[in-house]
């Protein structure tokens, strides 16, 4: 391979990879543009991509206030989820009757439908951060929890085995190998619930809040604004992609070994 | 001092309602390689399971330097069936897991280890991942993994099992040049007549389950064996399988 070659793989191999989604996103706008412009269709039943996009450019500032708030209640709600959801991963791998206990519980907070259970939280919690905290919890918890519980369970058996005849204590087992085991499925958790949590948060602001998207796209809904309410969900989207390539990068950088098992010698 | 550094003397186990082990007697002398040869399911690797601790005979003794293996005992290096390496450690610290586990510091286990990695032919792959070796590389890997831990006896659990017939007779060659330069004390378990006759000194033969020792060979030949064309060794290996496929004879 000559050096002169080598960006241009690079190139190619992005455009290879980031190509087509564009395109897909591409072709959807287009198709939707032109569907307004030519059948005449009301502003406020359905507005053009160009104007959401005019729109949300002119409320920029307003957009970035309750982003922030939005952002704000993913960060802490996904931060104490994964908390509790490791913390009771780890209870429920050294105790299984636990397991048993617990495990109905966490199912029926799964069936709980959000419509019902917001307005309550924000009720008993108030319109801070609290109740925010609460729902994004309550919806990524379980997903995370069942992730870890199947991780760890994925142990090589021969390498538990391995560990236990070096003399290896059963945390001792749990630390150097069902703990690395379970990598991979928490970060295919991790990618599931993030998407989860904007939702979450969103959902809690609309029960009500002070600020956040939530509360924007309600207030826009009131005032016939579809272009922003469309525009908050634009921003709410690319929220969602951006913390969605995070956790991909994340885990690129945290497991430099799942990436070489086609690259043999 | 006995000459004898493990004997198992009428071993029973069974699992519920299956008899796994009917009655396992051998001994394995200082410095000889012996060999457990048997069908698949027979309870081979029950012996080991025995041995490392992982479950305990309903009947029978165990002793290593004539004393009863003790509960806490540690001394067996356990090489599993396939080669259990982590994937998430480079090779290196693949190699030092059973000092690590011992309690020897990252930093020191390593010195002790790198030295080796020539030895077992994979120099300037310390940094690598498993996931960029080879399957024979592996498996050597895997040993170096296992003598490093300097326990009195290597326990090797079909270690070759899992490779192509080809890698699998080169890494066969490979460990009886490495067994002739270093004399370990080794139980293997193995269903491969001839990877048995190529590097054993004794053999034990079981019969399907519930095993017995159905006959014991001992192979007074020189070490390393080349395989292939010595009379001697083909007339054993003959017979070894006229053992295992006749039980009744």
């Amino acid at each position: 391979m000559s050096d002169a070659s080598a960006p241009r793989r690079v190139l190619a191999r992005l455009l290879n990879h980031v190509g087509p989604p564009v395109a897909a996103v591409a072709a959807l706008f287009a198709g939707w543009e032109a569907y307004v412009q030519l059948s005449g269709i009301s502003a406020t039943t359905l507005p053009a991509p160009s104007r959401i996009l005019f729109q949300a450019w002119e409320q920029r500032d307003a957009l970035a206030r309750h982003s922030m708030a939005t952002v704000q209640a993913t960060a802490f709600g996904f931060a104490a989820s994964l908390s509790a959801a490791f913390l009771f991963s780890v209870l429920i791998d050294f105790f299984r009757p636990l397991r048993r206990a617990l495990f109905p519980v966490f199912i029926i907070t799964q069936t709980l439908p959000l419509v019902a259970i917001a307005p309550l939280v924000v009720l008993w919690f108030g319109f801070g951060l609290t109740p925010k905290i609460v729902l994004v919890a309550l919806v990524t918890f379980f997903p995370m929890l069942v992730a870890l519980a199947q991780g760890y369970e994925s142990t090589d058996r021969n390498i538990a085995a391995l560990l236990a005849s070096m003399g290896a204590s059963r945390g001792r087992i749990f630390v150097m190998a069902r703990l690395p085991s379970a990598l991979p499925y928490f970060f295919a958790g991790l990618r599931i619930s993030i998407t989860y949590a904007v939702v979450g948060a969103i959902f809690a602001e609309y029960a009500g809040a002070a600020r956040g998207l939530g509360i924007y796209i309600l207030n826009a809904k009131n005032n016939f604004r579809p272009d922003l309410v469309l525009a908050a969900v634009f921003v709410s989207a690319t929220l969602t992609l951006l913390l969605f390539g995070a956790t991909v990068l994340l885990q690129r950088a945290a497991m430099p070994w799942a990436r070489l098992s086609e690259r043999r010698p | 001092m006995s000459p004898l550094r493990l004997e198992l003397v009428n071993l029973r186990k069974r699992f519920g309602a299956t008899e796994v082990l009917d009655d396992i007697s051998l001994t394995v002398p200082r410095g000889e390689f012996v060999s457990i040869l048997g069908p698949s399911g027979a309870g081979k690797s029950t012996i080991l399971q025995l041995l490392t601790g992982a479950t305990a005979p309903d009947a029978g003794e165990m002793l290593m330097d004539g004393q009863p293996l003790a509960r806490d005992r540690h001394c067996f290096a356990f090489m599993p069936q396939g080669d259990a390496l982590m994937p998430w450690r480079r090779m290196l610290d693949n190699a030092t897991l059973g000092l690590e586990v011992q309690g020897v510091g990252r930093k020191a286990a390593r010195a002790r280890v790198a030295p080796l990695f020539a030895e077992f032919g994979l120099a300037g792959f310390e940094h690598h991942y498993p996931a960029q070796l080879s399957g024979g590389m592996r498996q050597r890997a895997a040993l170096l993994r296992t003598v490093v831990q300097q326990r009195p006896m290597l326990l090797l659990d079909e270690p070759f099992g899992a490779l192509d017939a080809l890698t699998r007779a080169q890494m066969q060659r490979w460990l009886a040049t490495m067994w002739t330069r270093h004399r370990w004390t080794v139980l293997l378990i193995t269903h491969d007549v001839r990877e048995a006759v190529l590097l054993s000194d004794r053999i034990y033969v079981l019969t399907s389950r519930p095993a017995r020792v159905a006959h014991q060979f001992h192979l007074p030949f020189e070490h390393p064996r080349q395989g292939v064309g010595s009379p001697a060794l083909g007339a054993i290996e003959a017979d070894i399988l006229q053992t295992l496929l006749n039980p009744k004879d």
